[in-house]
């Protein structure tokens, strides 16, 4: 759905000299402040984003993530590469086709709410649809349905300093919701927001995704977050690109030492998969045990081999690709912060 | 740490600094004492306080009797820029020797010179005023029955503006002149409204304007005025003035008088027996002298001190008469 | 479900109060329309120009028995004359330092030179080396301008008046930041002080303080130490909470918080206040003029009489100049600590020997002055100030020959389509249902509270005699006070936007400011004649910079967050400047209107001066004649009362929007 090719941002003097030059390219941060007075805040990120993935961007603080994904629909200009969405370059786009990209195509809700507290949640929810043209009638109607499906019925008449944080969040999921857009980007929105609500919340958006299905760029700097919501996460470091590829991917096989360190939180049963722990049949193993997918999760498969007498197969499409006997499954479970 | 010393001494310092000035007071008036009237037993001059009320004919007046009292008789004098309600209290306060031009203000009159008795007249300048109303050259040319005042009513129409509600403007200025302009208005039965333009600045560049562009106004107006020379107003003929018909203010149905303008002097400097008493109590000269000095301030832009010796160097009999 | 009928229930207290209140003010609007049409031209309390009430003809008696006291009461001559005398001492020994002639000799104590040199030094001791620079240029402009003496006699009493604005000033501020009951007393005395047209204690001064620098000095402290206390005392109320709580629970003394805590934290405040001083200070140099004080001020009003723009523009050029320096001077002493540390400068370890050798070369500078000619008198003939007055001359020339035809048409329409319609509404009204109506607005407008500050206000305006010129001039200053937030809404926004805009207007707003009315008003009057348009014109550039500036804050601080959801959602500009960033600054809107209206009113006198007739030609009547010196205080004191009434309900306003 979004194809981004070679994408950097630079901010400073001479910025756009930058991604074309290979010197100033391989500076470090540091060098590249003293040298030209420059921050490349995005290196040269590239990913494919499918039709309704959740695509999670993650990274620490000054990672760049969150001028990434205001790149995207150009709030922030990218100096170099490609956003292409629908076979056409966004950069491309004029002052009024970006425009009417980011009213019925693009939608965003930000970590610090954005709403507008002058306006009842109602007219914050239809202020796209409003500012689109779209008459009173007809955009309260379909404010309204977004309303409950985000569960704020009752509240369409409050003010937002009325709400609690998770309530006002509700309200600009709503507000990005309303107008039916193809993709909704997130800027780590549930980081203002207590534990439990963010919980909450987070359910939400899973429950949303499969209600409704919408294609989703999402940020954030919590690794819990992105396991629990992300189809592929990407893993940005500096403004470069670290790692691409599932949870479990980048549990079972990090791409370095920083995505090792990054990981070592989490639990890794609840994110490994079978075909990461098992292990070559041998000829003395029992081959008549039960059988199990290479995509169930560990910690769903842990009962059933510590129940098993026998150590369980890897099967799939009919062929044996391995096995996990209670030794692989407590090596996990046990001494999982490794 | 000096971060926190430092209000302190701030406020030491300050308290130090208001400490010291009021002991200095204690030691009584010292450098640049206004106060004091002018010394100097007779036959000799001293400081002369001299108040200089804002427009330039009295300018003129100013700069050529302090420069006389300056080179010739070797006094120093102090010029204070006044307007007349001011200048007069300085008479009562002592900070005022002499004004050198005063346009009657029976109200002054009576309340310094009457009642108070700090002041009194040092005779006249020799410049007749005269007030009235005045339409600017062209207007009394296309339509010269326009300088008799019955005919005013025929024109009204043609002076309104926005200000004066649908009747003919009669334009006032500066509100320390006397003016008896609402109550002709009513007595003589005329359509007009007075509208107070508030300065002499704004009059005179109404009729500046009024004679470029062409335009109808007609106003309150004096001689001698520098402006005259550069435009050469010309006085609308009111009822001839007699004596006493401007006894009641709300009755006045007559020109304004001529006035005789005299110099006023506080008592306090006419007895200390300076000479510069003597010079400003024979001071006089002609509204032609008098214009003449103004146009080199006003319109040549020369200083105060370069048109008074132009003017001085070029009447040195006129000058010898006042201080012998 | 809740459905949507439940709402009224659930509705935000604002917007249940919103909706019936624009009703509540269209009503009252509409029933006055129709009174008036029914009682139009009755019980109008008009008074012609040279009428006197009672009350004026006893304020006349009172002023002329006080002259008559003057030389015989003890009052005056011990307390008022000491006073007299230590400010008077003062400001002639600044001026011996830097403009007059002392001791014997034909120049001051210090030539331009050492002038020059000193306060390029202290700027940069106290500054940085870029507004030293600026000081440096500036002093010398002066020279160049041939208005030396001038500018520096204004230097000496614009300086005395600030020194004793702030010895008095800082400590009431100070007091009133800490005690709630002092603030609320003073208030109204601060109010009065900034409101009350100084044409109407001008002459009275004199008489307390004879002509002299004191007067001059005690004139403009009346204009110039409100702001000090006022700031001051926001400064010591807006250090956080939080912080002085943390030094109570140390143990702290009262004393010790106020030294070690209050006073640094609110340092930056106060400093700001100390820049306002200045420049209020500033502002008062023309009218000092008046009562013959030397300076810029004098070279002004003397070439008003001969309507010279030209010496005019040059005297009123060197204000500004004088403005900016002081102004860009104090605001960089006041971050200087901050900015020095944080930016880790390499010569920081420099520094100390540097401001040595920095004393020794101002008093060389000095030492020099002292000497020799060339040192101490500005050489050459000041052919820059003739060039830039023939420049300003050849300019207004131009703009009313070319101009007049637009201007006039303006001002006719103006007056005839909106100022005319409005004042004949409200001066031939029955003064009861104009009196009504303004109550219950200001009762609608801004509370109860509101309302009855509105009755008193009235009920003494109506007190003073004057109300029917107070009508002629609360409709000047209402059409004026629209013109001013119509540019306000525009450019503020504008500025607000764009920070280079912000950059290249603002200093062309600092300068209409300080520029005094007086040089204007003379080209003002050949486009517009003597007018109350003239007179809105004149208020307009002086209070449109005010709220430009302060609608340009209040645009920049909405949230970034709220701005960028907005464009995330692909809203237009327009869409942007409306619904988001206008509506959002709605408390600095009302502030805006508040301060408009009042430096709208601090401008009628002005007004009175150029053709606008009602309250301002009485006050300046009441300068210039004995007679009418009751009416100029009284039509002084109506002033302040609609200054006061409209400051307050503006304010109430702002605090309900804020809610």
């Amino acid at each position: 759905m979004i194809s981004v090719r070679g994408l950097w941002k630079v901010f400073g003097p001479k910025a756009d000299k930058v991604p074309g030059s290979p010197e100033l390219s391989a500076l470090s941060r540091r060098e590249l402040m003293d040298q030209a007075g420059c921050t490349a805040a995005v290196r040269d990120v590239s990913f494919d984003v499918s039709p309704g993935e959740v695509f999670v961007v993650m990274g620490l603080s000054g990672s760049g993530k969150s001028t990434l994904v205001r790149c995207l629909t150009r709030l922030i200009e990218p100096t170099a590469g490609a956003v292409v969405f629908e076979g056409e370059d966004i950069r491309d786009a004029d002052a009024k086709h970006l425009r009417d990209l980011r009213r019925r195509k693009f939608s965003m809700v930000f970590q610090h709410f954005g709403l507008l507290p002058h306006r009842r949640v109602l007219d914050n929810v239809s202020y796209g649809l409003e500012i689109r043209g779209m008459g009173k009638a007809e955009r309260t109607k379909r404010a309204m349905e977004v309303v409950e499906l985000v569960g704020l019925a009752g509240y369409e008449n409050s003010y937002p300093d009325q709400l609690s944080g998770g309530m006002q969040q509700r309200v600009g999921l709503a507000r990005a919701l309303a107008g039916d857009p193809d993709v909704l980007l997130f800027d780590e929105p549930f980081s203002a927001l207590d534990p439990l609500i963010r919980r909450d919340m987070q359910n939400e958006v899973i429950r949303l995704h499969h209600e409704v299905g919408k294609t989703m760029v999402f940020i954030t700097h919590d690794l819990s977050e992105a396991l629990k919501l992300g189809d592929r996460i990407l893993i940005m470091r500096d403004g470069k690109m670290v790692q691409c590829g599932t949870g479990d991917e980048l549990v079972g096989a990090p791409a370095d030492d920083y995505v090792r360190e990054f990981v070592s939180e989490v639990p890794r049963a609840d994110v490994l998969t079978l075909k990461w722990i098992m292990r070559p049949a041998t000829p003395e193993d029992h081959l008549d045990g039960p059988e199990l997918g290479p995509d169930v999760v560990v910690r769903e498969a842990t009962r059933a081999v510590l129940a098993a007498d026998k150590p369980v197969k890897v099967v799939k499409d009919g062929q044996l690709l391995g096995i996990v006997g209670d030794e692989e499954i407590l090596a996990v479970i046990a001494g999982g912060d490794r | 740490m000096t971060r926190h010393a430092r209000p302190q001494w701030l406020a030491g310092a300050a308290g130090i600094a208001a400490l010291g000035l009021t002991l200095t007071a204690c030691g009584g008036a010292k450098i640049g004492d206004d106060s004091s009237a002018s010394s100097g037993s007779s036959g000799k001059c001293g400081t002369f306080n001299l108040a200089v009320n804002p427009w330039v004919g009295y300018e003129a007046d100013a700069a050529v009797v302090a420069y006389v009292a300056e080179k010739k008789l070797g006094c120093t004098v102090n010029k204070k820029d006044l307007k007349e309600q001011v200048a007069w209290q300085g008479f009562s306060t002592g900070q005022v020797d002499a004004v050198l031009e005063n346009w009657g203000h029976p109200e002054l009159v009576k309340k310094y010179i009457t009642q108070q008795k700090v002041a009194e007249s040092a005779g006249q300048t020799g410049n007749k005023g005269v007030i009235g109303w005045y339409v600017p050259p062209w207007l009394a040319k296309a339509y010269p029955d326009i300088t008799n005042y019955k005919n005013l009513n025929k024109y009204a129409a043609k002076f309104k503006t926005s200000e004066s509600g649908g009747k003919g403007q009669l334009l006032d200025g500066d509100p320390s002149y006397v003016t008896n302009d609402e109550a002709l208005v009513k007595n003589l039965d005329l359509n007009f409204k007075v509208v107070y333009a508030g300065s002499e600045t704004a009059l005179i560049q109404a009729y500046r304007q009024a004679e470029k562009n062409k335009q109808w106004v007609i106003g309150y107006f004096y001689e001698p005025q520098w402006f005259l020379a550069e435009v050469p107003l010309v006085k609308v003929d009111l009822p001839a003035y007699k004596t006493g018909c401007d006894a009641v203010a709300s009755k006045v149905a007559c020109d304004y008088p001529v006035y005789d303008l005299d110099k006023i002097v506080s008592t306090k400097f006419a007895k200390s027996g300076s000479t510069a008493y003597n010079l400003v109590k024979n001071f006089s000269w002609t509204n032609d002298d008098q214009n003449t000095v103004a146009k080199y301030i006003a319109v040549d832009k020369l200083s105060d001190e370069a048109a008074a010796k132009k003017w001085v160097d070029a009447n040195p009999d006129k000058v010898a008469a006042w201080i012998k | 479900m809740a459905a949507v009928a439940d709402a009224p229930a659930k509705t935000g207290a604002l917007s249940l109060r919103a909706v019936p209140r624009k009703v509540v003010i269209a009503a009252i609007l509409v029933a006055w329309l129709v009174l008036f049409a029914v009682l139009r031209g009755k019980q109008t309390m008009t008074l012609a120009a040279a009428d006197l009430t009672g009350l004026h003809r006893w304020f006349n008696d009172l002023n002329d028995s006080i002259g008559a006291d003057r030389n015989s009461n003890p009052l005056f001559l011990y307390f008022f004359n000491e006073i007299r005398l230590v400010i008077d001492n003062l400001v002639t020994f600044v001026q011996n330092l830097i403009s007059q002639p002392s001791g014997g000799r034909p120049v001051p104590t210090i030539g331009w030179l050492g002038v020059v040199g000193i306060v390029g030094y202290v700027s940069w001791a106290f500054g940085n080396w870029r507004v030293a620079l600026l000081a440096v240029a500036g002093f010398t402009f002066f020279g160049l301008q041939g208005l030396w003496q001038e500018s520096m006699d204004t230097l000496a009493l614009t300086l005395s008046a600030v020194f004793v604005s702030l010895l008095i000033g800082i400590p009431l501020g100070i007091w009133a930041g800490l005690s709630d009951r002092f603030n609320k007393v003073m208030t109204p005395f601060l109010d009065f002080m900034q409101t009350m047209p100084t044409f109407v204690y001008l002459a009275p001064l004199t008489l307390f303080f004879l002509i002299g620098p004191a007067s001059a000095v005690i004139a403009t402290l009346v204009y110039a130490a409100p702001p000090a206390i006022r700031i001051t005392a926001h400064g010591i109320r807006s250090v956080p909470a939080t912080t002085v709580e943390a030094a109570d629970s140390l143990g702290a003394t009262r004393r010790q918080t106020l030294v070690k805590v209050l006073l640094p934290m609110s340092k930056r405040t106060v400093v700001m206040g100390i820049n306002q001083t200045i420049m209020a200070a500033l502002a008062m140099v023309t009218i000092a003029a008046l009562i013959a004080a030397p300076g810029l001020g004098k070279t002004v009003m003397v070439a008003l009489t001969s309507l010279d723009v030209g010496t005019a523009f040059n005297a009123g050029l060197a204000i500004v100049v004088m403005a900016i320096v002081l102004d860009r001077v104090t605001t960089a002493a006041s971050g200087r600590a901050e900015a020095a540390r944080r930016s880790g400068n390499r010569f920081a370890k420099w520094r100390k020997p540097l401001l040595v050798a920095g004393g020794v070369a101002a008093l060389v500078t000095a030492y020099l002055s002292h000497t020799y000619v060339w040192a101490a008198e500005f050489p050459g003939e000041g052919t820059t100030g003739s060039n830039i007055a023939k420049a300003a001359d050849s300019v207004t020339t131009w703009a009313q020959d070319n101009l007049s035809g637009v201007t006039n048409t303006v001002r006719d329409s103006v007056t005839n389509g909106l100022l005319n319609p409005f004042q004949t509404l409200l001066t031939d009204s029955p003064w009861w249902l104009v009196a009504a109506v303004l109550v219950s607005v200001g009762a609608v407008v801004g509370g109860w509270r509101a309302g009855v500050t509105a009755v008193v206000c009235v009920g003494l305006l109506i007190g003073t005699g004057v109300w029917s010129d107070a009508m002629t001039t609360l409709a000047s200053t209402i059409v004026a006070t629209l013109l001013v937030m119509l540019a306000g809404v525009l450019v503020g926004v504008w500025m607000g936007r764009s920070p280079m805009a912000d950059r290249f207007i603002r200093p062309g707003l600092d300068a209409a400011q300080v520029m005094p009315p007086f040089v204007y008003l003379v080209p003002f009057l050949a486009l517009f004649g003597a007018t109350r348009f003239t007179a809105i014109v004149a208020a307009f550039v002086y209070a449109a910079p005010v709220t430009m500036k302060i609608i340009a804050d209040g645009i920049r601080a909405v949230p970034e967050t709220t701005v960028e959801a907005a464009t995330a959602a692909g809203s237009s500009t327009w869409q942007i400047v409306t619904k988001v960033q206008l509506p959002m600054a709605r408390s600095a809107l009302t502030l805006a209107t508040n301060q408009g209206l009042i430096y709208v009113l601090s401008m009628v006198v002005v007004g009175g001066l150029v053709g606008a007739g009602a309250l301002g030609y009485d006050v300046v009547a009441g300068f210039s004649q004995g007679e009418l010196y009751g009416k100029g205080l009284a039509a002084g004191l109506a002033i302040v009362l609609l200054g006061v009434m409209f400051d307050r309900i503006t304010q109430a306003a702002a605090r309900r929007t804020r809610a």
